[in-house]
């Protein structure tokens, strides 16, 4: 019965996860066709080369992977953590508001629901060299040519649409926090600040570290972003996504998939970390996010299964 | 930046404006009210200002791209507020057949509908299963679900590309719905998992006392009741499948089949002399007004689906 039910969803994901995930390990062990020498033509088939694929990128052929490696880091960790700051200010903000709510959670869901493609050419044209940033500068900065300071428009334009939902998710975990607490907080003679470190921040702990896990999950395979605003094979600001993108639309299909087999190691492994580091609170998360390509099998160490559907908000 | 620290004060220091504490109490609760009259206007106008600080962040950008887009062509570097002549020319450009702009958006409803009713369809017994039913692996099941929507899109997109290219789906629907299950259904999934478990299990007890069996119970009973939850799903899962960019612009480089976002992104310009960003961001709005709207009449439903499991 149960298996019954069940296993569509299996068989789809199997389809559309499992089967693609261990084609890409395995495309990663080949090279691109040699052009023959002789004739000009190219090659039937791609050459094993087992993990050359891999080791190359500690060769000379290496530079635009680590570029692409470092870029995608500098760009999730500056991002994620402005979007944590100001979304947890902004849900602070929110949840001190109690006229106009309606209007102001419709408000907030608009960067959310606006398409990263779309929004990457709304600040394309906000950041043009023409455009209202740089009339509100009174400067002229070639916002979206090479340079560090493309960095920082992708990193606006991403903070811009997401701290939003940060906002949302942190003032759904500070609604659950019962007046009380507070109450007795201020008998005790604690001050507004003590309240905020002592009160507010741990007990939204457990939702701000979901919001931000997902933040980071997402950020990691940036794409369309610095893929719209700044353009595709930029040097500043191409990430492990981008890259490999453009190897697979070469038709390089053996280092895109080593490009993407890294990366999702590379998701895999920060996820763990930082479920291991921080997740006290986020057992229901944990165990998943652990356990995931089904390589785990832990059962025990769950909290109850209330805590599980913690996931189902990545936007 | 705006909203970086939280402007609410509260009773007892109603001046110190920055980096103080948020004051959980309502007016009107116990506390809220004992010494409010010296603070109360300081606090409104903080409160005010913050609030409107979060909208406007929020809404800035988005009220640019609306002025932009109704600004004649030839003002388009304009920086003022409200465009002087309104003009709608960089709509009738955008919607000018020849850019096939209107055919991408039914791309884009073909697409991400079809994701969205395929996702929900699989998803929902899936769900009823894992909220209501005990068996063995069920813990492997969630885990092995929740550990999907992990994966970088990219990952999977380059090996069905290279399938795709094998037998030739490339340029078709079916190559950007069958790679965006692998979002959508996950999500959906987990939303629909958390909704069934907060309905009662009395429902279909009840309903198979009175003589249901399990099917019908489900099929009669919690189906229906369950509408909200599935809508909710899909508002979710239509968004997520609408915004999706990378899947559609690998698997088709035929103009006639992409999708809106891909499709402007790459827009030229009417003419190579006028510069594209009047129809560039007349075609956001038009992509963006239908999430807009959604948002506009659904919002209470979203957030509650987006924070379901954030906070239980």
């Amino acid at each position: 019965m149960a298996a019954f039910l069940v296993s569509p969803t299996l068989l789809v994901l199997g389809l559309v996860i499992a089967y693609p995930v261990l084609s890409a390990v395995h495309s990663s062990l080949y090279s691109v066709p040699d052009i023959d020498p002789e004739t000009g033509f190219v090659e039937k088939g791609d050459p094993f080369v087992g993990l050359d694929n891999f080791t190359a990128i500690f060769s000379g052929a290496g530079d635009r992977f680590w570029n692409a490696f470092w870029n995608t880091s500098f760009l999730t960790g500056t991002s994620v953590i402005l979007e944590t700051v100001i979304g947890l200010a902004m849900a602070l903000i929110m949840h001190q508001g109690l006229r106009g709510r309606a209007w102001v959670r419709a408000s907030i869901l608009v960067p959310w629901a606006i398409p990263t493609a779309i929004s990457a050419l709304l600040w394309r044209w906000i950041f043009d060299s023409e455009g209202i940033a740089n009339s509100m500068l009174n400067a002229k900065i070639l916002w979206t040519t090479e340079g560090f300071q493309a960095q920082v428009a992708v990193i606006i334009a991403e903070v811009w649409k997401t701290a939003p939902f940060v906002g949302i998710l942190v003032l759904a975990g500070l609604q659950i926090i019962s007046n009380e607490v507070y109450e007795a907080a201020r008998v005790d003679g604690a001050g507004p600040i003590r309240r905020l470190w002592s009160i507010t921040l741990p007990l939204v702990k457990p939702a701000l570290l979901v919001a931000v896990l997902f933040r980071l999950l997402d950020a990691l395979r940036m794409f369309d972003l610095p893929y719209i605003l700044i353009g595709a094979g930029k040097h500043s600001v191409e990430t492990l996504s981008m890259l490999a993108q453009d190897e697979a639309s070469n038709v390089r299909f053996g280092p895109a998939s080593a490009y993407s087999v890294i990366l999702f190691l590379y998701v895999f492994l920060i996820a763990f970390a930082f479920i291991k580091l921080l997740g006290a609170d986020l057992l229901g998360a944990r165990d998943e996010a652990g356990g995931g390509k089904g390589a785990r099998k832990r059962r025990s160490r769950v909290a109850g299964d209330d805590r599980n559907p913690q996931k189902e908000a990545i936007a | 930046m705006t909203g970086t620290t939280p402007t609410a004060t509260t009773q007892t220091s109603p001046e110190a404006a920055a980096g103080t504490a948020p004051d959980a109490a309502p007016p009107g609760a116990p506390g809220g009210t004992a010494r409010k009259a010296p603070g109360t206007p300081w606090r409104t106008a903080l409160r005010t200002t913050g609030i409107v600080a979060v909208a406007a962040w929020c809404l800035a950008p988005f009220y640019w791209m609306l002025v932009s887009s109704l600004r004649r062509p030839s003002d388009i570097f304009d920086i003022s507020l409200w465009p002087a002549p309104v003009s709608f020319t960089n709509y009738a450009n955008v919607l000018d057949p020849s850019l096939g702009f209107v055919r991408s958006l039914a791309n884009s409803f073909i697409v991400a509908g079809t994701t969205t009713v395929l996702a929900l369809m699989v998803a929902v017994t899936t769900a009823y299963a894992l909220a209501r039913l005990d068996f063995r692996f069920k813990r492997l099941v969630l885990t092995g679900i929740i550990a999907t929507s992990m994966f970088p899109v990219v990952s999977i997109t380059i090996p069905l590309l290279k399938l795709f290219v094998g037998i030739g789906w490339i340029n078709t629907y079916q190559a950007m719905v069958v790679p965006s299950m692998s979002f959508a259904l996950p999500l959906a999934v987990w939303n629909l998992t958390s909704f069934f478990r907060q309905m009662p299990t009395q429902l279909e007890e009840s309903a198979r006392v009175d003589g249901c069996t399990r099917g019908q119970a489900f099929r009669k009973v919690i189906l229906p009741l369950a509408a909200p939850g599935l809508f909710t799903t899909a508002i979710l899962t239509f968004v997520m499948a609408w915004n999706e960019f990378l899947i559609a612009v690998s698997m088709v480089n035929k103009e006639s089949m992409q999708t809106a976002p891909v499709l402007v992104s790459k827009f030229t310009g009417a003419s190579q002399f006028v510069a594209p960003h009047g129809s560039q961001m007349a075609a956001g709005i038009i992509v963006t007004v239908p999430l807009v709207i959604l948002v506009l009449f659904f919002q209470r439903r979203i957030v509650a689906g987006l924070t379901a499991g954030a906070v239980k």
